[in-house]
């Protein structure tokens, strides 16, 4: 196991940030922790790279232990928080000849794993870190993380406010790295990048809701769904919302996805009430559950 | 069909700085109570767009009209009659959910009487009425920003301006979010969003994408997805901003 987590709890005075979790992850899997702002993600990168202690629970990370062992940790895993952590003051090169001198190595070194990263940003090393863009900072950041060729790699949102474009790049980016071996754990508010990961857990308010693989854990999704559509949207909602055997209504791109409560659901029957209220071009179909519709009704 | 208002119209705006050209001759209509979704990769020039259009940054050349007034001469105008979220600040985290209220509401220039009726009107429909006098600071992220934009609605603006306001907001607040902009849209007021989640962008009316600095394209999702022949919004975004 190249990552174990085992009963941690962590409280910032009243709030529960972390409630006893527990998860591990293999050895060059990855593995992405889901959920929302608050739920938790930071304080368990920061218990895991060492940069905080848990109230509880024991955790390891490439077979060492967070507390005992934490200068080994340090000197064998790469971390890129959530907020833009470089200098800078100091341009692209400098930023990364500091941190591989930091780690006791040089950027000829490890080349070839940054290679396919920071040949977007070679053009600009005599830039200064903070005048680049968030996608070019974003890579800077990955290539610094990576400079002294970490076992485990700890990504913090690295996706938080970056266009779909880039952040597709940076998912291929993600896989290519994993196909050199190296453990990934990645945090991320987007449900759709879930899917792209082997396993993921879903996080809420400091609670795992369910761990295992995106396809497994869309099949462990509780009722039919379907997709409704017709009239405008605010009138279609409110009339779902209104129903009085709605399970749950949730906008989902052009159609709303809709459960209901009875075991024996015809969708004429929610036809003919949406008709009767004046909407008009009803389409009702099934659907299959995405990992978000997964998230909300756990997280009911 | 009655022909509706036009709420903002932009002709050729553009914005240099130097030599760097980072909004191109971008022209476009917004009708009143459409909600039209700004997109754009990062770098794009959609921010810079955006603070044209909301009075706090004067273009290099071009024209644009924001809720009737101009943006060259009649910036301050524009101000008082829109509202602005931003994704990085939007209230005090220092002030309770009341003060928070008094104090845009002052900015705003409602009267005592008017703050105070809004205050109770406003937290009894967000559920906030039992932390009204907690810190901001201390209340859940997706509860700051249904509490923001109405902060932003205090004073019955003609048109919203929403940039990323759903940015890291967990599922089902950021579609509680979109209902209340579709409420906001469907009581005439205008809707200007910007967003990274592609799904969203299928709520709007009509979206834009700007790549580097020009707009181009701009229809509604559905036709949009036909032009480009595609099934989602993600990859229409993804076939213009790759080439």
């Amino acid at each position: 196991m190249s990552i174990t987590v085992t009963n941690i709890s962590k409280s910032y005075k009243d709030v529960k940030a972390l409630n006893n979790i527990s998860f591990e992850v293999e050895e060059g899997e990855l593995f992405g922790l889901i959920g929302p702002d608050g739920a938790g993600k930071t304080t368990l990168f920061r218990l895991l790279t060492t940069l905080l202690v848990a109230d509880q629970g024991t955790a390891t990370v490439a077979g060492w232990d967070v507390v005992n062992d934490y200068k080994s940790i340090r000197k064998s895993v790469g971390y890129m928080p959530g907020r833009f952590s470089l200098y800078q003051d100091l341009t692209v090169e400098e930023n990364l000849n500091f941190f591989a001198t930091i780690f006791g190595t040089t950027i000829e070194e490890n080349y070839e794993l940054i290679k396919d990263i920071y040949v977007q940003i070679e053009p600009f090393k005599n830039r200064r870190a903070g005048a680049l863009s968030g996608g070019m900072k974003q890579k800077l950041a990955l290539s610094c993380a990576l400079i002294h060729k970490p076992k485990v790699l700890f990504l913090d949102e690295p996706t938080t406010g970056v266009d779909p474009v880039s952040r597709k790049e940076f998912w291929e980016m993600l896989k290519r790295l994993k196909e050199k071996g190296i453990t990934i754990l990645v945090s991320t508010p987007y449900m759709d990048e879930a899917a792209l990961c082997d396993r993921i857990a879903l996080i809420q308010e400091g609670r795992i809701l369910e761990i295992d693989s995106p396809q497994a854990i869309v099949k462990h999704y509780p009722k039919p769904i379907f997709n409704v559509s017709g009239g405008n949207m605010y009138q279609l909602i409110a009339l779902l919302n209104s129903y009085t055997h709605r399970h749950s209504v949730y906008p989902f791109g052009e159609f709303v996805h809709y459960t209901d409560q009875r075991a024996e659901f015809d969708p004429e029957m929610l036809h003919s009430y949406l008709s009767e209220n004046g909407l008009a071009n009803i389409h009702i179909a099934p659907t299959t559950p995405t990992i978000e519709d997964t998230f909300m009704e756990l997280a009911r | 069909m009655i022909k509706k208002n036009k709420v903002i119209s932009v002709n050729g705006l553009t914005k240099m700085f130097g030599d760097f050209t980072a909004v191109n001759q971008i022209s476009f209509e917004v009708e009143q109570g459409e909600i039209f979704g700004f997109l754009g990769a990062n770098g794009a020039g959609k921010t810079t767009a955006m603070k044209m259009l909301i009075g706090i940054s004067t273009p290099t050349s071009g024209q644009a009209e924001v809720a009737g007034f101009d943006v060259f001469t009649q910036a301050e105008d524009i101000k008082k009659n829109i509202g602005y979220m931003s994704q990085k600040f939007a209230l005090y985290d220092d002030l309770t959910v009341k003060e928070n209220i008094t104090f845009f509401g002052g900015i705003y220039g409602l009267s005592r009487k008017q703050i105070k009726t809004k205050t109770t009107t406003l937290t009894e429909e967000l559920g906030l009425s039992e932390v009204a006098n907690q810190l901001v600071g201390s209340l859940p992220l997706g509860w700051k920003q249904k509490l923001a934009f109405s902060a932003t609605m205090l004073h019955n603006p003609k048109i919203v301006f929403l940039d990323e306001p759903t940015g890291g907001v967990d599922p089902i607040t950021r579609r509680q979010f979109w209902e209340m902009i579709y409420k906001a849209a469907h009581n005439g007021t205008t809707i200007f969003v910007t967003t990274h989640y592609m799904d969203e962008a299928e709520y709007c009316d009509r979206v834009s994408i700007m790549v580097n600095g020009k707009i181009e394209a701009l229809d509604t999702p559905k036709k949009l997805k036909q032009q480009f022949e595609t099934d989602t919004m993600n990859d229409v975004f993804l076939k213009l901003a790759r080439g």
